[in-house]
């Protein structure tokens, strides 16, 4: 029988519990590599940031500079307003999430819950008060005499969190938590974190490489690229105005395609298009646009002609080719993708939303 | 079906064979030796020389020399066994967790002693024991510095296996991040995680000091391969009977030293 809920207790509840992190200027080279190159982020109490990027762009290395793992050679790290940039690990009052399975392999699940509140002297009974209660939150009551070796990934990364949010931090720091795990727990678990952390209140760091996992989950989001950051903003912002070409083909897939920029607006396939600011705003350019930003219609004299049509599930992506040879990726309605064959003539459109411009060269 | 089982007979035939031709490469010295202490002068057989040997008094009294090797030896391994842990695992882990371009030069060095031989060690020790000597006394008990370097090889490989086998970068990072010290990270954390390995290096070094003889002979130091060659030397009957007592007591201290290691494993409940 599942365990039954209870209710979350006045220590855990998140109201007030949240704090603000800044990060200013933050330097880290390891040998001529810059993993972090001026890195500069605000974090409002409570708030939920995911930061997002390639491989070796610095976001594991910010988060293990907060964290008091690695050093800054140079910058500032502040937490509630104090400078903790000197502050050992242990002293930070941080819980974090390791990508790697990091449960203490000689202890329960309990016993690595208890095992921050224990290094604090909480008094036992307040003790198993709270370990009770974050194994109840994370929904691993019944699992709580296991041993780590004894639960499945996704378990052990629930008990992790708990262990994690037991000691009451001040800030979470999850480094990449499900990236070890399949893709549809990880799906359960990413979804759990949010939940848990709206309810608890913290405010969160979260790394990861997966857009998706991102956007799913955060307030706001950082694409960072080369140890610094490219646009910090709400998922629907980066993913609708992103504000350089690398977020753009980062976040989502993009077309780039060749256009006319007259000020404000570019004119693409025929259609005026308008600009976001920040975009290049005379001459030839090239226009970042989403596929669901382009509407197919079937057209004998069309101008662009039909590649492939694929079904995706809940959507279906059409790949055409325009007569000036532009590949166009676009999203059409999954039940419409046996009507478009490959030879086929289609007319494309780009729908009016506000689209990227870089110079052509870019 | 039948050549399957043929097959697996034959198998099973070849390894009592194999074992057999082991136990009695290890059990005939010791029948010799239980032979050889429990032979009556006129023929015939006794358990004298038994019994003298658990006379404590009598031992005390005629053949001190048997009573201060054991107690050297047995102080030697604690010492040795002390050093080496308090030396090694914080250095491994140290260098696992921060210094992780260092492992190769500091598995050269722990393995190093392993090529030099007992006698060139000890031409190499001679002049520092003989600042020993002035400095700190003539105890046999200094002899665990020398100890330390002969089981630096075999407990360095039996501390890497252990280190290697957890995520020792992970669980420290966890443990500091809960806020642990690093005195709390390693005696909490990393030490009931390598318990097994650090049994197997105490179970060797334990092994290797009570069998040491060279270092101890040529130093001119107590210890009981010394003892039991001196004592060789007046009553051979007892000197054998001695070491064969000490063998099966060493056997019987390494057998509890290995229950203890694999314990509390076996008392976690099975997975589901």
């Amino acid at each position: 029988m599942p365990p039954t809920r209870t209710p979350v207790s006045d220590t855990l509840a998140g109201a007030g519990r949240g704090v603000a992190v800044t990060l200013t200027n933050l330097h880290r080279s390891y040998g001529p590599v810059r993993a972090l190159d001026g890195l500069t982020l605000d974090i409002a109490p409570g708030e939920f940031v995911a930061l997002l990027g390639p491989s070796g762009c610095g976001k594991t290395t910010a988060l293990r500079v907060l964290a008091g793992l690695d050093d800054a050679d140079s910058g500032r790290v502040e937490v509630g307003g104090k400078d903790i940039t000197s502050v050992p690990t242990s002293a930070r009052d941080m819980g974090m999430v390791f990508q790697a399975y990091s449960l203490f392999p000689h202890m329960t699940a309990r016993q690595n819950v208890e095992f921050g509140l224990q290094l604090r002297r909480i008094p036992t009974a307040r003790r198993r008060k709270r370990v009770a209660e974050m194994l109840d939150l994370v929904e691993l009551s019944d699992h709580a005499e296991r041993y780590a070796h004894q639960m499945s990934g996704g378990q052990q990364q629930r008990i992790a969190l708990a262990r994690a949010l037991a000691i009451e931090p001040q800030v979470l720091l999850l480094d990449e938590p499900l990236s070890a795990l399949d893709a549809k727990v990880r799906v359960q678990l990413r979804d759990e974190i949010r939940r848990i952390q709206l309810e608890v209140g913290t405010t969160t760091l979260f790394v990861t490489h997966d857009q998706e996992e991102a956007l799913a989950v955060a307030d706001r989001v950082g694409v960072m690229r080369a140890g610094n950051l490219e646009q910090l903003a709400s998922p629907q912002d980066l993913y609708a105005r992103p504000a350089t070409a690398f977020v753009a083909d980062f976040v989502g897939l993009t077309n780039r395609l060749q256009a006319i920029a007259e000020g404000d607006h570019a004119v693409l396939l025929g259609t005026s298009v308008p600009l976001l600011p920040g975009s290049a705003q005379r001459g030839p350019v090239l226009v970042l646009i989403r596929p669901e930003s382009i509407e197919v219609t079937a057209d004998p004299t069309g101008r662009a002609t039909v590649v492939s049509a694929s079904f995706l599930g809940s959507t279906a992506r059409l790949h055409a080719v325009t007569e000036s040879g532009e590949t166009v990726v676009a999203q059409i309605d999954n039940d419409s993708v046996a009507t478009f064959h490959p030879g086929d003539k289609v007319t494309l459109v780009p729908r009016p939303n506000p689209a990227l411009a870089v110079a052509a060269a870019e | 079906m039948s050549l399957h089982a043929t097959r697996r007979r034959r198998q099973a035939s070849f390894r009592w064979a194999v074992v057999g031709v082991i136990g009695l490469f290890f059990a005939l010295p010791i029948v010799a030796m239980v032979e050889f202490t429990t032979r009556a002068p006129g023929g015939g057989r006794t358990l004298d020389t038994w019994a003298t040997l658990f006379n404590f008094s009598l031992i005390d009294a005629d053949y001190p020399e048997l009573k201060h090797g054991v107690l050297a030896s047995a102080g030697l391994t604690l010492v040795t066994v002390t050093i080496m842990l308090v030396m090694l695992v914080p250095t491994m882990t140290w260098v696992r967790l921060r210094l992780p371009g260092l492992r190769r030069l500091v598995e050269f060095i722990c393995l190093l002693p392993l090529t030099i031989p007992a006698i060139v060690l000890v031409v190499g020790l001679a002049p520092v024991y003989a600042w020993v000597a002035y400095f700190l006394g003539e105890s046999s008990l200094w002899l665990a510095l020398a100890y330390v370097i002969l089981v630096l090889p075999y407990a360095y490989r039996a501390l890497d296996a252990g280190l290697g086998a957890i995520d020792v970068k992970t669980l420290a990072e966890s443990a500091r991040s809960l806020g642990a010290g690093w005195p709390t990270v390693m005696w909490r954390i990393i030490l009931p995680n390598v318990r097994t390995a650090v049994l197997s290096a105490a179970f060797l070094s334990v092994a290797l000091v009570l069998g040491e003889f060279t270092i101890a002979s040529l130093f001119s130091r107590d210890n009981l391969q010394v003892a039991i060659n001196l004592l060789g030397k007046r009553d051979s009957s007892l000197a054998i009977a001695a070491a064969l007592a000490f063998m099966i007591l060493a056997f019987v201290v390494l057998l509890a030293m290995s229950f203890v290691g694999s314990g509390r494993r076996s008392n976690r409940p099975e997975e589901n």
